[in-house]
């Protein structure tokens, strides 16, 4: 139950100082225009910071966000997972797979493979339209190339079917490519940008809570490390009492530190997919996953 | 006695001015102010869901003739915006300072 | 049409553990929808798990349990290959039932 804690006036002024005071806190840091934009170095250090704050915990196991870092938490999510909720959501995600759309056509004319065990590979940047494509955006572009209405991005049947895409995927280790393509560079550093950059009144970036924080409790919840945070995905959590996608994730979050939230699959979003999972890459897929 | 207490109280009371009430024109400024305001933190990707629901509750303060009210809900909504855009254009350059090297 | 019921039961020597998970809405008849109207009450009202001819266990479930709920518990007398039968009815006078084999 969320406290109405101050009135929005007295966090403005909150918010203001806050800002005043990291102003004088700021080491002048500019990127210099020929800064290269290196990813795999980025990815390493990615990695490293996480390995490095979390010594006991495997790499791969990272995957699994707060169950990671809390053992009762653990012990109740496997408890959970010997009947997973997101069940029922899997059955529907297959069948859609297979039923054909009006027109006769199926998604697995436009997916690689019938559209099992890709969705390690999304999202990748698609060079004739200089943009990144996430799974997300592929499903309701094969959607509308075959007469279909496009589902909404947030939940249910979007929800059920990248469940299920994830699930043909589990196991497999994330592996986004970047090409050798300035525009890819440029998305990319964009999506690290949207990733650390703070926003909303609370003034928290995507890293305040998931990489200044992972472990510890945001009220009464525990927050996932960023490595490996889109492998889950999508995710049913009890609090929604529901599936979510990435982009009801993307869009919650932004509320929570009451920022306005961009339109689903919008470009900074799509970019931030693009930066998390690439610094994800060589973790295995686990979604569909639970979530408190 | 009494009489002199009376005559006191009515001089303090005539010698504070009563504090002007807001009209439909003061609103309309205010509001249109914080609009621009808030348009610009659009622009840059960073409104808060705060300032929103402030142009709101202006709005329908207004609506119901609550000018006072509704001047003073537009002109919060506008010192949050104001806050937003400067969060933005420090993040510019600042969120490199985050990021794991 | 697909059963609702997902069960599985586990034989240990004398104990059988039981879970199953069970699609419905369960809704309270507290919820509004998006258009402000109250989403009517359709809960399960009764839950049999059923062993060769007695209830191994009853619930009386009602608006408090919330949507697609999931539960386990263990009982003895049965062993691998016997029958369970599962059952359920709701305030619609709706119902599903399964039968499953023990492991």
């Amino acid at each position: 139950m969320r406290a109405q804690l101050t009135t929005r006036l007295g966090s403005a002024t909150l918010a203001l100082a806050a800002l005043a005071l990291g102003a004088f806190a700021f080491v002048a840091h500019a990127a210099t225009p020929n800064e290269k934009i290196d990813p795999a170095a980025d990815a390493k250090a990615f990695r490293d910071y996480f390995v490095t704050k979390f010594p006991k915990v495997k790499l791969d196991d990272f995957v699994n966000g707060p169950y990671s870092m809390n053992a009762d938490m653990r012990k109740q999510w496997e408890a959970i997972e010997q009947f997973p909720p997101y069940d029922f959501a899997l059955d529907e995600g297959k069948a859609m797979l297979s039923k054909p759309f009006k027109n006769g056509k199926t998604y697995a004319d436009c997916f690689a493979n019938g559209g099992i065990g890709i969705r390690q590979n999304y999202p990748y940047f698609d060079e004739k339209e200089g943009k990144v494509v996430t799974l997300e955006l592929a499903i309701n572009r094969c959607r509308e190339a075959n007469g279909e209405a496009p589902l909404k991005y947030t939940k249910d049947k979007m929800a059920a079917l990248t469940a299920y895409m994830a699930y043909t995927s589990r196991g497999k280790l994330m592996d986004i490519k970047i090409p050798n393509d300035p525009r890819a560079l440029a998305a990319y550093e964009n999506g690290k940008r949207y990733f650390y950059t703070r926003r909303g009144q609370l003034n928290f970036s995507c890293a305040s809570c998931h990489v200044q924080n992972p472990g510890r409790h945001i009220r009464a919840e525990t927050l996932a490390p960023a490595l490996g945070i889109l492998n889950a995905m999508p995710i049913y959590r009890s609090k929604w009492g529901a599936l979510g996608t990435i982009s009801r994730r993307f869009t919650s979050c932004n509320k929570q530190v009451r920022g306005v939230p961009l339109k689903p699959q919008s470009e900074d979003y799509r970019d931030l997919e693009y930066y998390l999972s690439y610094v994800s890459n060589g973790l295995p897929i686990s979604g569909p996953s639970s979530r408190p | 006695m009494r009489s002199l207490l009376l005559i006191s109280g009515l001089l303090l009371a005539a010698s504070t001015p009563a504090r002007a009430a807001a009209s439909q024109a003061d609103f309309n400024a205010a509001y249109a102010a914080a609009a621009a305001a808030e348009k610009q933190a659009g622009t840059l990707q960073d409104q808060w869901t705060t300032t929103e629901a402030d142009l709101k509750a202006a709005k329908q303060a207004a609506a119901a003739g609550n000018y006072d009210k509704a001047v003073a809900a537009a002109k919060e909504a506008e010192a949050l915006a104001k806050a937003s855009i400067a969060q933005a254009t420090s993040e510019k350059t600042r969120w490199k300072d985050a990021e794991i090297r | 049409m697909a059963s609702t019921i997902r069960v599985r039961a586990v034989s240990s020597g004398e104990v059988t553990e039981v879970q199953a998970l069970i699609q419905h809405p369960m809704d309270s008849g507290y919820v509004k929808d998006s258009h402000g109207k109250i989403i009517p009450p359709h809960y399960i009202q009764q839950l049999t798990f059923e062993h060769s001819g007695k209830n191994v266990l009853v619930a009386n479930w009602g608006p408090a349990v919330s949507k697609d709920p999931y539960i386990k518990f263990s009982f003895k007398g049965a062993k691998k290959g016997d029958d369970l039968k599962i059952s359920w009815v709701d305030n619609k006078g709706q119902t599903d039932s399964t039968t499953a084999k023990i492991h």
